[in-house]
């Protein structure tokens, strides 16, 4: 009994490893996704990028994903063993993926790692985000044309500096073309649950919005917003299939490029550890066209997207008058500093809300 | 022409232990279809999922390290349901310990507190677990309310207090206001047990607490007690033993080892305190108290099986690019079987046909 089973065990073992010599040549690219890749959010939108990077450069890698990874105890260990499968190159794409990325990268010194949105980096641990402050910008612009109520909703997920200054630069934009436009805030404390998301976007048209924006990665928040015949923003994916009469536009997120760069440095030996912080010039982040508005709005919209792209506008420009009535000290010459947008902690004037914590 | 489930009058011994055997090769062969189905190698598949995490030290440390919390809460559980009360909260119980526990942690931070720190931390994570425990225990006791339904409940507010305090008092100053205290010291953290590792010393204590289930429920008359007023509540009380006196005990031993637990994990695995601490282990554990028969060796088997399953089904997403969801399947697969398995020894299936008249109905 035992000797057949030992046979079949060796065999399985022998079977494993002709695979894995066969794929040696290949550089091993990691994955470790929040959602499952099926969300339509943000997950998705990452597999869609490590879709275009094996379309791009499928015949020298091989790419490995782990999806629902919580972003608690199990990350270390998920993202460890994409290590010790042999995984070279490991993109971690969640901001609580942070300290686990670190610890292991700490541990495996000839890995390289790239932690989606957070700071903490390391000599083989580089970080890379996206400026969508200033799609929101853009989003604000037209929310405030389209707004027949003068109120916004929005669906934060948390109140990290990433979403405050989302916030921040939608009401800077709104306040030009209406300064007396209100936002309601909720924070739903996910970045993905359908279920929560659809509650939030309600209770926000119950309070009087009709134009919905969100922070959170689900579509279910367009669908709601579409039941109600309200309009919506969607969020990292193009959403409008949820919401053909609702869509306004949608911030997407095209992470293809980024990593084809990378793993073509990862490739040639030159990569290095950085801090990639990309906006619309650096087609990081795209937007999705312009529906369900006039022209005139639409040219509004247009416009802001070329000016922000040409670096003639920027959303934070100063001054910027904090919740209190003070000025926000000018540490960019004529806008804030991208340290002070990284770690945005206050709510500008005009919201009438108060961030939670402060 | 009906179905029906019929009382069998007698059961066999030998089959209600090897259940659940028959029930997890039940599902080993409907995982092979399944893998057939999906067009992956079935035999390949098995291995990635049970052999391979079995063959290299460092696997074998994660499944140590994911069964750890589930062993220690399914322990106390089985206590609660052996003696006929029904704690669903460990859940709750599990995060109250880790917030009391996790508070010392973070008042002591950057102050050089020396080594009674961690010590200080687990007990007082365990006497709050038990506190909080028993909430649901004197609910029933006192005023007969379903500890069932207090106990739930009762997890929906611990986890807003974890939230509130990681999002408030708590949160790190430098930590960009995202919802975490900062990582505690290492005075406050478990100490690890093979360098480079993640195994911890959570892992020994686990160890330890089924060694004393074991003997308290096989050579105490305390451990006799709790097994009659479950199996047998007249005779118990024939036998003058005090049933309320037991759920206000079980309910606190099963809160502090919840408590104990997730102190452990957060000053272990995590590092500091955040939402989400738990995966669900308090309702995991649930799961592995059954399937190991609510017996101490059972469960510690029981919650290294179904940490293997975890461990081999992320195994099988990397080496045979097999998806989570059937991970997941597997594991509702597994459950289906081990309650239709023992559905089967109590119960038979008999065929009634209503037309003859029989005399017991249509069930």
């Amino acid at each position: 009994m035992r000797k057949p089973l030992l046979a079949l065990a060796a065999g399985l073992l022998l079977a494993g490893s002709v695979s894995a010599a066969s794929a040696a040549e290949k550089l091993k690219v990691g994955f470790i996704y929040l959602g499952p890749i099926g969300d339509l959010g943000w997950t998705y939108q990452h597999d869609l990028g490590r879709q275009a990077l094996v379309k791009e450069l499928g015949d020298q890698i091989e790419t490995t994903y782990l999806e629902n990874v919580p972003e608690g105890p199990d990350a270390e260990r998920s993202i460890e063993q994409l290590v010790r499968a042999g995984n070279k190159l490991i993109f971690t794409t969640s901001f609580g993926y942070m300290d686990p990325t670190l610890k292991v990268a700490k541990k495996y010194p000839n890995v390289h790692f790239e932690h989606a949105t957070g700071y903490k980096r390391n000599p083989n641990m580089s970080t890379y985000s996206a400026k969508w402050y200033q799609g929101r910008y853009i989003q604000g612009l037209i929310a405030a044309k389209m707004s027949k109520s003068g109120v916004l909703g929005y669906i934060g997920s948390f109140p990290i500096p990433e979403v405050v200054s989302g916030i921040n630069a939608t009401m800077v934009a709104a306040q030009t073309i209406n300064p007396n436009i209100k936002v309601k805030i909720i924070w739903a404390n996910t970045w993905f649950d359908p279920g929560k998301e659809a509650d939030a976007a309600k209770a926000l048209i119950d309070q009087g919005a009709d134009v919905i924006m969100q922070h959170t990665d689900s579509p279910a928040a367009m669908q709601i917003a579409s039941e109600r015949g309200k309009l919506a923003f969607g969020q990292d994916s193009e959403m409008i299939k949820f919401g053909p009469k609702t869509q306004l536009t949608s911030i997407l997120d095209t992470w293809g490029p980024y990593y084809i760069e990378r793993v073509k440095a990862e490739l040639a030996g030159t990569w290095k550890s950085e801090d990639s912080w990309g906006g619309l010039d650096s087609h990081m982040f795209a937007m999705a066209p312009y529906t369900n508005m006039p022209d005139d709005v639409k040219k509004i919209a247009e416009d802001a997207q070329a000016a922000i792209t040409a670096g003639k506008l920027h959303p934070f420009k100063c001054p910027v008058v904090g919740q209190d009535g003070k000025e926000i000290e000018c540490k960019g010459g004529a806008n804030l500093d991208d340290g002070q947008i990284l770690g945005m902690n206050f709510y500008i004037k005009g919201i009438d809300d108060k961030l939670p914590g402060k | 022409m009906q179905l029906v489930l019929e009382k069998r009058t007698e059961r066999s011994n030998t089959i209600a232990l090897v259940s659940p055997l028959i029930a997890i090769a039940l599902t080993i062969v409907t995982m092979l279809i399944l893998f057939a189905i999906l067009g992956k190698n079935p035999l390949l598949a098995l291995h990635a999922y049970f052999i391979a995490p079995l063959t290299d030290g460092y696997s074998l440390q994660e499944i140590a390290v994911k069964a750890t919390p589930l062993v220690m809460i399914a322990i106390g559980l089985s206590l609660c349901y052996l003696a006929n009360a029904w704690n669903i909260g460990a859940e709750g119980q599990f995060l109250i310990g880790a917030v009391a526990g996790g508070w010392i942690a973070v008042k002591t931070q950057g102050t050089d507190a020396g080594a009674w720190v961690l010590p200080a931390m687990l007990v007082l994570a365990a006497a709050a677990g038990a506190l909080y425990a028993l909430i649901p225990a004197i609910c029933k006791v006192k005023f007969g309310a379903s500890e069932i339904l207090t106990s739930l409940m009762l997890v929906y507010v611990a986890e807003l207090f974890l939230d509130y305090l990681v999002r408030g008092p708590w949160r790190d100053p430098h930590g960009f206001n995202f919802p975490t205290t900062a990582e505690f010291d290492p005075v406050a953290t478990v100490p690890l047990l093979i360098e480079g590792g993640r195994l911890h010393l959570g892992s020994i204590i686990a160890l330890l607490v089924v060694a004393a289930t074991a003997i308290l429920l096989g050579r105490t008359i305390k451990g006799f007690e709790i097994r009659v007023v479950g199996a047998a509540p007249r005779a118990a009380r024939f036998g003058g033993f005090n049933a309320n006196q037991l759920i206000i005990l079980t309910f606190a031993v099963s809160g502090a080892l919840a408590g104990l637990a997730g102190m452990i994990e957060v000053a272990g695995p995590i590092g500091h305190l955040q939402p989400g601490i738990s995966p669900g282990y308090g309702f995991t554990a649930i799961i592995v108290a059954f399937l190991g028969r609510l017996n101490p060796i059972g469960i510690l088997i029981a919650g290294l099986f179904l940490a293997l399953t975890f461990i081999g089904g992320e195994q099988a997403q990397i080496t045979m690019k097999i998806p989570l969801d059937v991970t997941k399947v597997f594991q509702g697969i597994l459950l289906f079987y081990v309650l239709a398995c023992d559905s089967l020894i109590l119960y038979r299936f008999k065929l009634v046909f209503p037309n003859r008249q029989v005399a017991r109905g249509t069930g």
